[in-house]
């Protein structure tokens, strides 16, 4: 196992890809400069600026130019440096990448992965910060990764730039420097809608993605040395997200709770506990909660967004209140 | 067609290039006709857009593509499809949301598509097609290829922020592309002009960067040879083109637009450019027989109506396959 950091770990799929399949490039603002982050640190000097495209700040044609370039065949890594700027080119995506195979019949094949760090980072406020993951879960056409870890950024980035589905592919953008492990020598694909089973436990089922993971691994934690072991299921990827290994967890617990950073109203939680609810019957659920941010755009000032952030502390609390 | 050194011969040589493009313009105007038709007795669902009057655009513009150039269209696409070289029967089953249809009853007029022929299909967003056509131009330049990408879009699409993208990024990667501005005066239901400030489509794309020509689009030869010179110029590798082509739509927006608010003196004389009317006058007098001409209008009668009989009487698609094409992994079934 090699010890990387997650930007190193996503850096890293990137090469091992670029490598074996010509076709594979990336376009994006300053990504001849390595990104934002140094998730493409040095690929210029082995690929050269056909591969690795530093592109003017036209995120309309960043989208739509790579869903061209995959339609004559090759397959595109869109970087779209900060999630909240993918808002510019909503056409693209929505209207274009997600519907070009259907709306034709099959003829399309839009093989292109939308890289996009999104969630809370240094204070960025309210238009760097965003967490809409929801809205793609909610969007035919697209598979939506969400990985929280190292070692799942790069298996699930390789098994994206393999898809011949659009991939949505969050970043944790707050645990970009994060320690993790990945193994040596190339990097597996994992595949999409399988969950990481983090912590093993009988008293309640914890459902989670993307950058609260590591709160939800510390409540956990600290309920385990209360005495209570919990069931956390991170499921790296909202769609398709694993029913299975969540159905099969509030068999033995029947306590489920949602956490996740985006704003609870309207979030992946609701999908997750009304699709639990319609699988197991009204008598297979003791509780069902979700705890996520409160409808209120990411504010500046620290104590401020500590408000929208889902600490520890109020995981324990929710663990707790779902258990009562 | 350009010679080796890039320049095209004169566009009067070959009798029966310029046949062709006659025959094109005509199928383009009565595939349109027969679809009207077939829309008003309520065959066709859906929203309609026919281009009656800009025929000498698309068959000009295709006269100049091989078969694996790349093109992006818009709503009004029905002419770039079969100009590409799309099959009309094909087209008329989709039109009508039939099993057998370009894209199997889901994308109806408004998003034909032929990949087979290069088609990369037509788009319901106005201005869609423009970053969609850049890119495919950049990955066919990532993969050697010596083919180039032609997007067809109206003067309506030069008001939206991706044009200003797209042929920036055309012109800054040095990419194989000609743009192709169908000017017919109208967005929907307001006159360009009133809403557009500055010189117009040429005068912008010149001060991006990408060169441009303004001309006469009703005029097949001026088309065909404007085409000719611009694609040799993209095939050369000296990059993006744009061709901003003068036209004029006889009719309103969609087919259940009648465009009441237009003068009808200005409709009549639109069609006295009519751009059929003026190469069959020019065919005439370079010794074409009028029989020859009269086969040609005969023959895109007959090929229309069979593809509308026949569209009319095809099947629906299955209702499975609604859930089909979606995507590979995480899709849904019925
Ligand atoms: C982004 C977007 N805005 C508005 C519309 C509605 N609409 C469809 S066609 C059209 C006019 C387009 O004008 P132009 O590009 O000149 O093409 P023309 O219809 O004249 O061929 C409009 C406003 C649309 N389809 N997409
Ligand atoms: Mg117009």
């Amino acid at each position: 196992m090699a010890e990387v950091t997650l930007v190193e770990a996503g850096r890293l799929a990137v090469l091992q890809e670029m490598r074996r399949d010509p076709t594979v490039w990336v376009l994006g603002e300053d990504v001849g400069r390595g990104g934002l982050w140094g998730q493409y640190r040095g690929l210029i000097d082995e690929f050269g600026p056909e591969r690795i495209v530093s592109t003017p700040i036209s995120e309309s044609t960043i989208m739509g130019a790579g869903l061209g370039a995959a339609l004559v065949g090759t397959r595109p890594i869109i970087e779209m440096r900060i999630f909240d700027f993918v808002m510019c080119a909503m056409d693209e995506l929505v209207n274009q990448i997600a519907k070009v195979r259907y709306m034709f019949g099959g003829q399309a094949k839009p093989a292109v992965v939308v890289r996009t760090p999104h969630g809370m980072w240094r204070n960025s406020a309210a238009q760097h910060s965003q967490m809409l993951e929801a809205w793609f879960a909610h969007l035919p056409g697209v598979v939506v990764v969400a990985p929280s870890n190292a070692e799942d950024e790069a298996g699930l980035l390789v098994s994206a730039i393999r898809s011949d589905d659009p991939v949505l592919f969050f970043d944790p953008k707050d645990h970009w420097l994060v320690p993790g492990k990945i193994a040596d020598g190339e990097i597996a694909a994992i595949p999409f809608g399988k969950a990481r089973h983090a912590r093993q436990g009988d008293a309640l089922t914890i459902v989670t993605w993307s950058a609260i993971v590591p709160n939800v691994l510390a409540a956990a934690d600290q309920l385990a040395s209360e005495g209570i072991k919990v069931d956390v299921l991170d499921l790296r990827t909202i769609w398709p997200w694993d029913q299975d290994a969540v159905a099969a967890s509030l068999s033995r617990t029947k306590r489920l709770l949602v956490v996740h950073e985006a704003v609870e109203v309207g979030g992946f939680g609701a999908e997750v506990i009304a699709t639990m609810i319609d699988r197991l019957g009204p008598s297979g659920l003791k509780v069902a909660k979700r705890l996520g941010a409160p409808r209120i755009p990411v504010p500046f000032a620290p104590p401020l967004e500590n408000e929208v952030r889902i600490s520890p502390a109020r995981i324990v609390a929710a663990a707790k209140a779902a258990m009562a | 067609m350009a010679t080796a050194g890039g320049t095209p011969a004169a566009a009067g040589d070959n009798l029966k290039r310029l046949t062709d493009l006659y025959r094109m313009m005509v199928r383009i105007r009565t595939f349109e006709e027969t679809a009207l038709e077939a829309y008003k007795a309520g065959e066709i669902p859906g929203p309609l857009h026919v281009s009656f009057g800009q025929e000498a655009i698309p068959a000009g513009v295709c006269a100049s593509l091989r078969h694996d150039d790349r093109l992006t269209s818009n709503h009004r696409g029905h002419g770039h499809a079969l100009a590409k070289g799309a099959d009309a029967a094909t087209m008329y089953l989709e039109l009508y949301g039939r099993e057998g249809g370009y894209c199997r009853g889901k994308g109806g007029s408004m998003h034909i598509a032929d990949f087979s022929v290069g088609m990369l299909g037509a788009n319901g967003v106005v201005g869609g097609g423009l970053p969609i056509a850049v890119g495919a131009a950049q990955g066919l330049k990532l993969l050697k290829s010596a083919a180039i990408a032609v997007c067809m879009f109206g003067d309506g699409a030069t008001n939206r922020g991706p044009f200003l993208e797209a042929l920036n990024w055309a012109a800054i990667y040095t990419l194989p592309v000609l743009f192709v501005c169908e000017d017919n005066g109208v967005a929907a239901h307001t006159e360009t002009r009133t809403v557009t400030a500055g010189e117009g489509p040429a005068a912008r794309a010149n001060a991006i960067g990408v060169p441009a020509v303004t001309i006469d689009g009703n005029d097949a030869l001026v088309v065909e040879e404007t085409v000719a010179r611009l694609v040799a110029d993209i095939r050369a590798g000296r990059g993006p083109r744009m061709m901003h082509a003068k036209t004029y739509r006889w009719t309103g927006h969609t087919a259940t637009d009648a465009a009441a608010w237009r003068d009808p003196k200005e409709v009549e004389a639109a069609k006295q450019r009519c751009p059929i009317a003026r190469l069959k006058a020019v065919l005439i007098e370079r010794g074409l027989a009028p029989s020859a001409l009269d086969e040609i209008s005969a023959a895109a009668r007959t090929e229309m109506q069979s593809g509308r009989t026949a569209a009319h009487t095809a099947p629906w698609p299955g209702i499975p396959s609604a859930f089909e094409d979606v995507q590979d992994v995480g899709a849904v079934h019925g």
